[in-house]
């Protein structure tokens, strides 16, 4: 990796210029109806400036900071997977020809996205869905059409949130790789500066034509590094990931799953907002004429009861099982499926949970021996 | 021709069986045969009859009120027919009935009764035998009435 | 994505060659390709998705195949929305198709061993290309036991066959329904009393079993009894199926999707997932 420079304010709007010109859509953070979300921006101007996010167990506020930090908060309620894999699209349209018919894939278009503040913890969930998407036996063409010239610069979390975990998932809080860029947003008394690493070829070649960019100095490298510590010490959630397959597995009738069950929504927003989950459905629709057809494919959700459905009825029908199969399936069977686990520590399924459900709390209860299980002597 | 004794020790029910229990059991036993179509027992009959099938095939029906016959169990070569006759009060629950040649040996179920209560150890061979046998069908029973197969939407 | 790769979420066209009525609730279609990429190997116990124009698409497991190239067959049983409008189409109609997935039966694996088949209702459909297999090569396997259950006689599929099967290839097949009126000669009482009726070798037999998950769950505990050990047993799972290649999650089972990782599975892989209520 090359040395780190350090850029200023002026040269970040540089890189946003920079990037149109290389035909880059940008997508970065802003405040949109009182949230930070990831949405196009333009310039520096778009970004929060000044903002940052309360986050709690079923709590989101946007807080005015003392500082002018560009980016001083964590994520988005809404995580990137919505421009990589659409929550909503046409996979073919089908015409009728008397008793014919013919079936016509929807053309692929290649939107080159920029993702500007993404979070170590949101690359590595953009490598899990690396893995389900592009690099088992089939390919899902959008996912790869969108994936392929995706730029990243990448934040370090100058600050831990309050549902974050990534230190216990091994995620964060500093980005180690999957990014063109990183940015360390470092505020000192008079100086508000970004120390920049690289981490492609296409990130260098960009970095290069920033006219401020300076190397960086020992003092400034050790600044970034401070802060990072900090915010790893700071982690508002812990999970312990140890054996944690084997004790879920183990588990599966444990009576936990029926206290959590009580508290369950089945409202889906912890599917929505991770930013692994990747379950989709096709519905087909038809117009009036019965002559032309489509297939649109949704984001599906493990909570829904027609998740599971087969001729006879749900084979999940209870918010139990419906929240164990999810679980189980992000902390365990994740694992087995693709060498990972499906968790990042992002903290949104605690945060946007409406009743606060918090996995970390479920883990922690589940390792605990099953008070139905202990025997009387 | 086979005596009467080798074919009980042959048969799968009776497997194994003691010689001392073989020889008592023999002394309730004789060979019967059934045409197909022929009735061998009826729901609510005293239950004195306790079968080893041999060869053929018997039909276990209900009869609900004004329907046809419906057909619950078949049984067939190497298995039983009838418990009834071990417990009170010794009533027959379906009716049998030849569905083709059958070939049986046939106990006498008051005689089989008679030699368990003077040896318990004989009662508890036979129980012992039978229960898996009554458990199989309580087990299938439970399938059936599951209706795996049927349209459940 | 090089253009010539067909998207495997796109179907190809199919036209109906061939319709026959099975029993009072299902029917089988013979399918003949309409476009130049055709399916020409399938292994035993895979399936295809099977579109009726405008309505959708339904997981159907192929059950045979005709001896001419690109011509598969599929056995379906009228229980929804989609399987009713393939119901509704005749010869000449066209559907979509994608396919084939999922994992086949172990048809190596059988050599110089005993097989029990055992299927309940419709599960016969996607044995059969297992059976036709077996056939084909009887002299590479021991003893053939096909154990068949169904509701009523007028559920039994391929009936036809059974005298074929028995006579020329000396398969012992054994048939049971749940129950029966009078004119059925046959055997009453469900699949697994068939067990103890057949003949094999319990050391060295392959097991494969087709039908809902309860029957399943007995069948294994009467091979189990009958001496065989898990690892020989082979089962097939039915799930919620959208994608078939393994992106929409609706088919997870534990560890599994039952479209890429199944819809055949190993007894013995699955087993603490199968006997988990609502997994």
């Amino acid at each position: 990796m090359d040395k780190p420079s350090t850029i200023n304010k002026t040269n970040l709007n540089q890189l946003f210029a920079e990037l149109n010109q290389h035909g880059y859509q940008i997508i970065g953070p802003t405040i949109r109806g009182e949230a930070i979300v990831y949405d196009r921006i333009s310039s520096i101007d778009d970004l929060p400036e000044g903002w940052t996010d309360e986050q709690q167990p079923g709590h989101y506020r946007l807080k005015k900071r003392s500082d002018k930090a560009l980016f001083g908060f964590n994520v988005s309620p809404h995580s990137w997977k919505q421009f990589l894999h659409p929550p909503e699209r046409k996979l073919w349209t089908a015409e009728k020809n008397g008793s014919n018919f013919k079936i016509t894939p929807e053309k692929l278009e290649n939107p080159k996205f920029a993702f500007i503040g993404i979070r170590s913890c949101e690359l590595h969930a953009i490598a899990i869905q690396d893995k389900v998407f592009i690099q088992g036996p089939h390919i899902d063409s959008v996912y790869q059409i969108h994936r392929k010239d995706l730029f990243t610069v990448a934040v370090n979390c100058g600050q831990a949130g309050g549902t974050c975990f990534c230190v216990s998932m091994n995620t964060g809080p500093k980005a180690n790789s999957g990014f063109d860029l990183s940015l360390t947003e470092i505020l000192e008394e008079n100086r508000h500066y970004f120390l920049v690493e690289t981490g492609s070829g296409r990130g260098r070649s960009i970095l290069e034509n920033l006219n401020d960019k300076k190397p960086a100095e020992n003092k400034e490298i050790q600044s970034a590094e401070k802060i990072m510590t900090e915010t790893s010490k700071n982690m508002g959630r812990f999970l312990n990931t140890e054996g944690i397959k084997e004790t879920l597995y183990e588990n599966l009738e444990h009576t936990r799953w029926e206290d959590v069950a009580k508290r369950c929504l089945s409202c889906a927003n912890c599917t929505m907002a991770c930013p692994t989950c990747f379950c989709s459905t096709v519905e087909d629709v038809t117009d009036i004429t019965g002559d032309h057809a489509e297939r649109w494919q949704k984001w599906d959700s493990c909570f829904t009861m027609d998740f599971t459905y087969i001729h006879g009825g749900h084979v999940r029908h209870s918010t139990k099982s419906q929240y164990r199969q999810w679980l189980t399936h992000k902390l365990a069977s994740w694992i087995d499926q693709f060498d990972s686990s499906g968790c990042v520590g992002c903290g949104r399924c605690i945060t946007w949970c409406p009743v606060g459900i918090d996995l970390t709390e479920e883990v922690a209860a589940i390792r605990k021996p099953d008070k139905s299980k202990t025997d009387y002597n | 021709m086979k005596s009467l004794q080798s074919i009980i020790e042959n048969h799968p029910f009776f497997k194994g069986l003691e010689p001392r229990f073989l020889e008592l059991v023999t002394g309730c036993a004789s060979n019967v045969r059934f045409e197909a179509g022929q009735p061998i027992f009826r729901q609510g009959d005293e239950a004195n009859q306790f079968y080893l099938i041999r060869q053929g095939k018997v039909a276990l029906e209900v009869c609900p009120p004004n329907c046809e016959p419906i057909v619950v169990q078949t049984t067939s070569d190497g298995e039983i027919l009838g418990w009834a006759w071990i417990v009170p009060p010794y009533h027959y629950h379906c009716d049998a009935i030849a569905t083709e040649l059958t070939r049986a040996i046939q106990f006498d179920g008051q005689c089989l009764r008679k030699k368990c209560q003077e040896d318990h150890s004989l009662g508890y061979t036979m129980l012992s035998r039978l229960l898996p046998v009554i458990g199989q069908t309580m087990e299938a029973t439970q399938l059936q009435l599951t209706d795996v197969y049927g349209n459940r939407s | 994505m090089s253009n010539n790769v067909h998207d495997p979420m796109v179907p190809q066209i199919y036209e109906v060659t061939k319709r026959i009525r099975e029993t009072h609730d299902s029917f089988s279609l013979y399918l003949e390709s309409k476009s130049n990429s055709v399916i020409s190997n399938f292994g035993p116990g895979q399936f295809n998705m099977i579109y009726a124009f405008g309505v959708g698409e339904v997981p159907i497991s192929i059950s045979g195949q005709v001896e001419k190239f690109g011509h598969l067959i599929h056995t379906i049983r009228n229980v929804g929305t989609v399987t009713s409008a393939l119901n509704a189409l005749k010869k000449g109609h066209k559907l979509g198709l994608r396919g084939p997935f999922g994992s086949s039966w172990p048809i190596e694996k059988c050599k110089k061993q005993d097989v029990v088949l055992i299927a309940g209702g419709i599960g016969l459909a996607p044995l059969r290309p297992a059976i036709y297999a077996l056939l084909k090569e009887r002299d590479q396997f021991g003893e053939i036991a096909v154990l068949y259950g169904a509701r009523h006689p007028t559920d039994l599929l391929f009936t036809k066959e059974f005298e074929n099967w028995r006579g020329k290839y000396g398969v012992q097949v054994k048939v049971t329904v749940d129950t029966a009126d009078r004119e059925w000669k046959g055997n009453v009482g469900v699949v697994t009393t068939l067990v103890p009726r057949v003949s094999f070798d319990p050391n060295n037999t392959i097991a494969m079993i087709c039908g809902p998950e309860i029957m399943m769950k007995f069948s294994v505990l009467s091979l189990k009894q009958s001496g065989m050990s898990e690892e020989n047993i082979f089962i097939t799972m039915e799930r919620n199926m959208k994608c078939a290649i393994g992106f929409c999650g609706h088919c997870q089972f534990g560890p599994a999707f039952v479209c890429k990782d199944g819809p055949v599975f190993s007894y013995n892989n699955i087993k603490p997932f199968f006997e988990t209520r609502d997994f």
